[in-house]
């Protein structure tokens, strides 16, 4: 039986699209610093170290040893893990493994990007095939695009609804001190907005940001001593399907990376009714029309139903399942910290150390992370031990 | 020795250089490639464990985890599922220039294949594409080809 795990400290840097005043090492040393310090506890107390960043990205590999003075690694157990888009759930979740294990009781989980220091759009072009995709894509947001049409034709879903989740989260930014766009946007802003990629605008679309996070977890036992209120692990979940996007993406099937994961997390964590049962969710939502498809993947709601359910404000602060109080990835997206992001913001939920964004008595916290072809990670923290 | 660093004057380093790559296309995705300039048309490749048939070919089925070797001959026509006019400027990492746009990126089901095609559509009038409209290949004058990607030149829509 796998130990029980929790988060038990977060940190992260403010977020800017240029940090000149800084190396990527420098920025990891704000993140962990940021951790240490909400924990209380000090870089020799850190058993073992998980770092993640966008492999090819700025440059920099083997990040483990690059950043090694800024992450606290040096002379400790540290190890990359890099899966796209994911990276910093997995970093997480790769966390989580190293306590459960039984071998470490104190781990720190790393995610950064320095963006300004690479082409982005580049960047990810060389994330996929050379020999069968990379002539003809272009990108993120193409291949966001085609889920947005195809989901537009199955189900009549208009980009005024698509729009709604882009003002949603920008909106909910204002209430986040460390979110890189904070002024308030409209659903007009975003459908004014330039078209980048059919139906996907600037306004639809996620910024590339400068920044880092770190989260602590502890093992039972430790974490009690260490948090007043930690934020408990009950389910870790992670689903790849191919990295040809031709074999990832059936739209009639939906997003089936993210079906997947969600019911093996709800099945570890004991839930039947996400709705009724998360209290608040952190969604790694790339775009807007993923407020709609992916919501309906995790079974928040049935097919179709998304934008009425987003209309309802069902997923508004105040409403029945809060998704992004941080602000979400639409607002601040340095992209190997941002699925950590995800589960940080949901610890700080559990916590209740939210601030502004805090969601009323939160007990069930769920995370995603999305990225590569069409992959997912699920995570589902709690104040209940499990 | 004065140490302070005057701000303002924070300095980058930049690094431009071309760093090529050779990349093998395998066995059965060199006969792809070899089956367009011979015969002008697709092949495809049968996993007996469910019965799908994969386009480009490959050796394994990933659910099923099995060596495939049933080759499937395809026709140059499919079916669009979905689609994307892309119209920002961007640099293309394939060739260090921006790549033209604005064009069209489209997900196409090969007639007779279960899965899906990824390449250019040559229709970026959104009144003129939609999802479910057939397609046909256009393919480079033969004496042209260079067994890659682009030996398809864009799809185009038949109806």
């Amino acid at each position: 039986m796998a130990r029980r795990v929790a988060v038990v400290g977060t940190g992260q840097t403010y977020h800017k699209s240029h940090r000149p005043d800084v190396t990527s090492r420098e920025m990891i040393h704000e993140a962990v610093t940021a951790a240490l310090a909400d924990a209380e506890l000090t870089i020799r107390e850190i058993d073992a170290i998980v770092i993640g960043n966008m492999d090819h990205f700025e440059s920099i590999n083997y990040v483990d040893t690059y950043s090694v003075e800024g992450s606290g690694g040096v002379m400790k157990p540290i190890m990359k893990v890099s899966t796209g888009g994911t990276t910093g759930a997995t970093v997480a979740i790769a966390a989580y493994y190293h306590v459960a294990s039984g071998l470490f009781d104190r781990v720190l989980a790393i995610g950064f990007e320095k963006n300004s220091e690479s082409d982005t759009t580049g960047a990810i072009i060389t994330c996929s095939d050379p020999v069968w995709d990379r002539f003809s894509y272009s990108g993120a947001i193409p291949s966001l695009a085609t889920e947005a049409t195809a989901y537009m034709e199955k189900y009549g879903a208009t980009q005024e609804d698509a729009a709604l989740i882009g003002e949603r989260d920008r909106n909910h930014a204002m209430n986040n001190p460390y979110a890189h766009l904070r002024r308030p946007f409209t659903v007009a802003d975003i459908m004014n907005s330039p078209m980048l990629a059919y139906p996907i605008k600037l306004g639809d679309i996620c910024p590339r940001s400068d920044g880092a996070c770190a989260c602590i977890l502890a093992a039972d036992g430790v974490a009690q001593k260490i948090a007043p209120k930690p934020a408990w692990f009950k389910a870790a979940a992670v689903r790849h399907t191919y990295t040809w996007f031709g074999d990832s993406t059936d739209y009639n099937k939906g997003l089936v990376s993210m079906q997947r994961a969600s019911k093996d997390a709800y099945a570890q964590a004991g839930i039947t009714s996400p709705v009724d049962e998360i209290d608040v969710a952190e969604l790694y939502l790339p775009y807007t029309w993923a407020g709609l498809k992916w919501i309906e993947d995790l079974g928040f709601c049935g097919p179709g139903e998304a934008p009425k359910f987003v209309a309802e404000k069902n997923t508004h602060m105040g409403g029945k399942l809060p998704v992004n109080p941080s602000g979400g990835v639409i607002s601040t997206n340095c992209i190997g910290a941002t699925a950590l992001l995800r589960v940080a913001e949901a610890a700080i939920q559990v916590m209740g150390k939210g601030g502004a964004r805090q969601v009323p008595d939160v007990r069930n916290a769920l995370a995603t992370g999305f990225g590569g072809c069409f992959w997912t990670d699920v995570v589902i923290l709690s104040s209940e031990k499990p | 020795m004065p140490t302070e660093n005057a701000q303002g004057e924070l300095l980058k380093v930049t690094f431009t250089h071309p760093m090529p790559y050779d990349w093998s296309i395998g066995l059965y995705g060199s006969r792809f490639f070899q089956e367009i300039k011979e015969n002008r048309r697709f092949i495809g490749i049968r996993c007996h464990g469910c019965g799908l048939v994969y386009v480009p070919p490959r050796r394994v089925c990933g659910p099923c985890f099995t060596e495939l070797t049933e080759l499937v001959p395809l026709s140059d026509t499919g079916v669009i599922t979905a689609f994307s006019v892309v119209n920002y400027p961007f640099i293309d990492p394939n060739t260090g220039a921006q790549r033209p746009i604005p064009y069209t990126y489209g997900y196409i089901r090969l007639d007779g294949a279960d899965n899906i095609f990824s390449h250019i559509i040559n229709e970026t009038d959104l009144n003129r594409i939609r999802v479910g409209m057939k397609v046909r290949a256009v393919f480079r004058e033969t004496e042209k080809m260079e067994g890659n990607i682009q030996d398809i030149r864009h799809f185009q829509i038949i109806g």
